[in-house]
């Protein structure tokens, strides 16, 4: 941390401070220029959380004149959970399969392995042990729930925001990659494909929603004939749960790619060129250069890129509510849109218990993402 | 030299620094589909602005004055028959996208700078003592009825006799990075859980659909992204400047507006853009925020569907004047726009 003013101050200038009311107030309005920032956010973000918390636990009803909230404890969650909301939230279940056994009980394996190596790994501790638990526990709790609704039965809204988050982080972080990659090397016209890349990111996803439903329209889209060509001129996909969901990706993904690659870019641009061209002269292949060189002294920035689009990722709703309004069904709704959509219906007791699932999710998949996964990249770098 | 083959001339790269030319033809073709991605979109909605009803019902025509004749009737419509239903949205977007970009820039950049250049020590047992006294004056006034000046008086006077008699008792204390962190982690918090708060206040003090409360929620959502980006930006400033200032005795905020703030004008830039894009484009806190008066042009351009179906034509114009400015904007500072995101993810 930098020094405070007076700590300087008294090793340059040997004169005694002077102790006048005008430099006890400048001094006072120095440190209450982060003042303005803390109540806003107090009044914006903290006093909202507190009071959400609050509206989660009573049951809203419009009344003349105003509006009457009474407490019903934990039923707003215990409807989302277990009781009449249980489809919208979680789904509707299927029983588990030979196939579904055996990956639910290969991630067990894997987090028991991860248990064991932390208790013999000697650096145990209890807020380790804590952090642990809770990410496993959820992770647990998750796979179980993608594995009973996913194949056979019918995903709710958390599932379906699991798969944008999960899904679509992965082909964006990918994609842009690959991109990155290619655009970094020694070719013309980078520049030119570097603006032109960029351009999606900024672009309203309103209308980005809009945008691709004109294009995937099957009849009069600009890839009717491709469709017709396969037979699928009168296919919809907007009737069909996966399909609706795969376009909503598709703009997420059209949307997104653009950040991973610029950042990846300017950090594949930053690397040492001496470790590079010594690796070429002694004729290393390009996967090896990928995996020894590039990976390594880019591996921190992904970390960060990936952390910052997972916490964005969960908040998604512009995509499709206006893409496809949650349909068919409930089938593209996310946990925003469904927080939503329990909003419009004067149901805010199951809004904000749909919101605060989200940020208990969301917070738990982020922290443990930045613990466990964030800081090791950062170690092997140093 | 030995000589080469066609396929090893094709394959294999001729310098170090070059690339083999089937493997350049491979990198030209990848990344000249993926600018076809990119722009066969925002083409379309282009030339789809310009279509009449019966060219898009048709089937896809693709380039205009051979597969069909433009019309301007779409903008017509949208400007001179709609007029004001556009205009009004359109002035709102402006208007909110800059008054809040601008006032979370300088907000954000006050205490990014004194996060850089102050020490703060807030003690937790202050913290704890202010929350404990506000919840019982609450309390009281709810409870007791009270009046609200006296009990306030009483406790503010608590919580300075507390504050100064037993604050020295306490030692764990909130330093710079605590703030930062607990300023950056705002941005984790979903928006739909803060805004049903948010909506309810509003309602109370009758502000919704209003300018004020537009620009004050967006305001307070980008002001972490600011504080994060700027702090990168201040602290990449050297410090003697601003001792030597001190030592002539200007006052802090002096300091800060003539000598911070202009070496940190590409800093500022950077951020002002970002921070102005994300304003502009905001959808979800408008749908609770707004209904009418104060509606944005995400709103409109989404409202679409729900009131006419969908009429492609009308729908692109929208867009493309909603977008037209932002792609403009991008193209011309995409340095500095990426500046921005490149400080706040390289540095993590």
């Amino acid at each position: 941390m930098a020094p405070t003013r007076t700590d300087r101050i008294g090793e340059l200038d040997p004169a005694p401070p002077k102790f006048g009311l005008a430099e006890w107030i400048d001094q006072q309005t120095g440190k209450l220029f982060v003042l303005p920032a803390v109540i806003i956010l107090l009044t914006f973000a903290i006093f909202p959380l507190l009071v959400s918390a609050y509206l989660s636990l009573t049951k809203f009803k419009l009344v003349a004149g105003g509006f009457d909230l009474r407490y019903v404890g934990l039923r707003n969650f215990k409807k989302l959970f277990f009781g009449s909301q249980q489809y919208h939230l979680l789904g509707t279940f299927d029983a588990f399969g030979p196939f579904e056994w055996a990956v639910f009980v290969t991630v067990i394996a894997a987090v028991v392995f991860w248990f064991w190596r932390f208790f013999t790994g000697g650096a145990f501790n209890v807020a380790g042990l804590v952090g642990r638990l809770i990410s496993a526990s959820l992770l647990v709790a998750l796979t179980w729930l993608i594995l009973a609704t996913v194949f056979g039965g019918y995903p709710g809204s958390l599932v379906v925001t699991l798969f944008y988050v999960f899904v679509g982080v992965g082909v964006q972080f990918c994609i842009g990659l690959g991109l990155a990659l290619l655009c970094g090397q020694a070719i013309r016209g980078r520049n030119a494909f570097r603006i032109i890349f960029f351009i999606p990111l900024m672009v309203t996803p309103v209308g980005i929603a809009y945008m691709f439903r004109m294009l995937a329209d099957m009849q009069r889209g600009p890839l009717a004939y491709v469709w017709q060509w396969f037979g699928l001129g009168e296919f919809s996909w907007a009737a069909d749960p996966w399909t609706a969901r795969l376009v909503v990706l598709i703009g997420d993904t059209w949307q997104w790619v653009p950040f991973m690659f610029i950042v990846l870019l300017a950090a594949i641009e930053n690397m040492p060129r001496d470790q590079l061209e010594a690796a070429k002269i002694d004729g290393a292949g390009g996967w090896q250069i990928f995996r020894d060189i590039t990976w390594p002294s880019i591996a921190p920035v992904a970390a960060t890129i990936v952390l910052i689009r997972l916490i964005e990722a969960f908040k998604i709703i512009d995509l499709p509510n206006v893409l496809t309004n949650g349909g068919p069904g409930i089938a593209t709704e996310s946990l925003t849109l469904h927080s939503f959509i329990a909003w419009r219906t004067q149901d805010l007791g199951g809004s904000a218990a749909v919101g605060y699932t989200l940020l208990f999710v969301s917070t738990i998949t982020c922290v443990s993402f930045f613990n466990f996964i964030g800081q090791r990249t950062r170690k092997t770098e140093a | 030299m030995r000589e080469r083959s066609f396929f090893q001339r094709l394959f294999e790269p001729p310098s170090l620094t070059e690339m083999a030319p089937a493997s350049k033809l491979l990198t030209y073709a990848i990344l000249i589909g993926w600018t076809i991605v990119v722009l066969f979109p925002l083409y379309w909605v282009l030339i789809t602005s310009f279509k009449l009803p019966f060219q898009v019902n048709d089937g896809p025509d693709f380039i205009p004055f051979i597969d069909y004749q433009p019309s301007g009737h779409a903008w017509r419509y949208i400007f001179v028959e709609l007029g004001n239903d556009t205009l009004r949205p359109y002035l709102n977007s402006i208007i909110i996208a800059l008054t809040s970009t601008v006032l979370a820039v300088i907000i954000g950049s006050l205490a990014a700078y004194a996060l850089v250049r102050i020490q703060y020590n807030v003690k937790i047992g202050t913290i704890a003592g202010f929350i404990v006294l506000l919840g019982a004056t609450v309390y009281s006034i709810n409870r007791f009825g009270t009046p609200w000046h006296l009990t306030a008086a009483i406790a503010l006077a608590l919580f300075f006799f507390f504050a100064t008699s037993f604050g020295r008792y306490f030692k764990r204390a909130l330093k710079n990075n605590d703030i930062l962190f607990w300023i950056i982690s705002n941005r984790i918090l979903p928006p739909v859980v803060a805004v049903l708060p948010i909506y309810l206040m509003f309602q109370r003090v009758g502000l919704l659909d209003t300018h004020v409360a537009m620009i004050a929620t967006y305001m307070a959502v980008n002001l972490p992204i600011v504080v994060w980006l700027m702090r990168d930006f201040f602290a990449g400033i050297p410090i003697d400047l601003e001792e030597s200032a001190e030592i002539d005795g200007a006052s802090r905020i002096r300091i800060f507006a003539t000598i911070v703030l202009p070496l940190a004008r590409p800093g500022l830039a950077a951020t002002f853009l970002l921070v102005l894009i994300l304003a502009w484009n905001e959808y979800l806190l408008a749908l609770f925020i707004s209904t009418a008066d104060a509606q944005t042009m995400p709103l409109l351009v989404a409202a679409q569907n729900a009131t006419r179906g969908p009429q492609w034509w009308y729908m692109s114009v929208l867009i493309v004047i909603m977008i037209a400015p932002i792609v403009l904007m991008t193209i011309l500072l995409q340095k500095h726009i990426a500046r921005g995101l490149m400080v706040g993810a390289v540095k993590g």
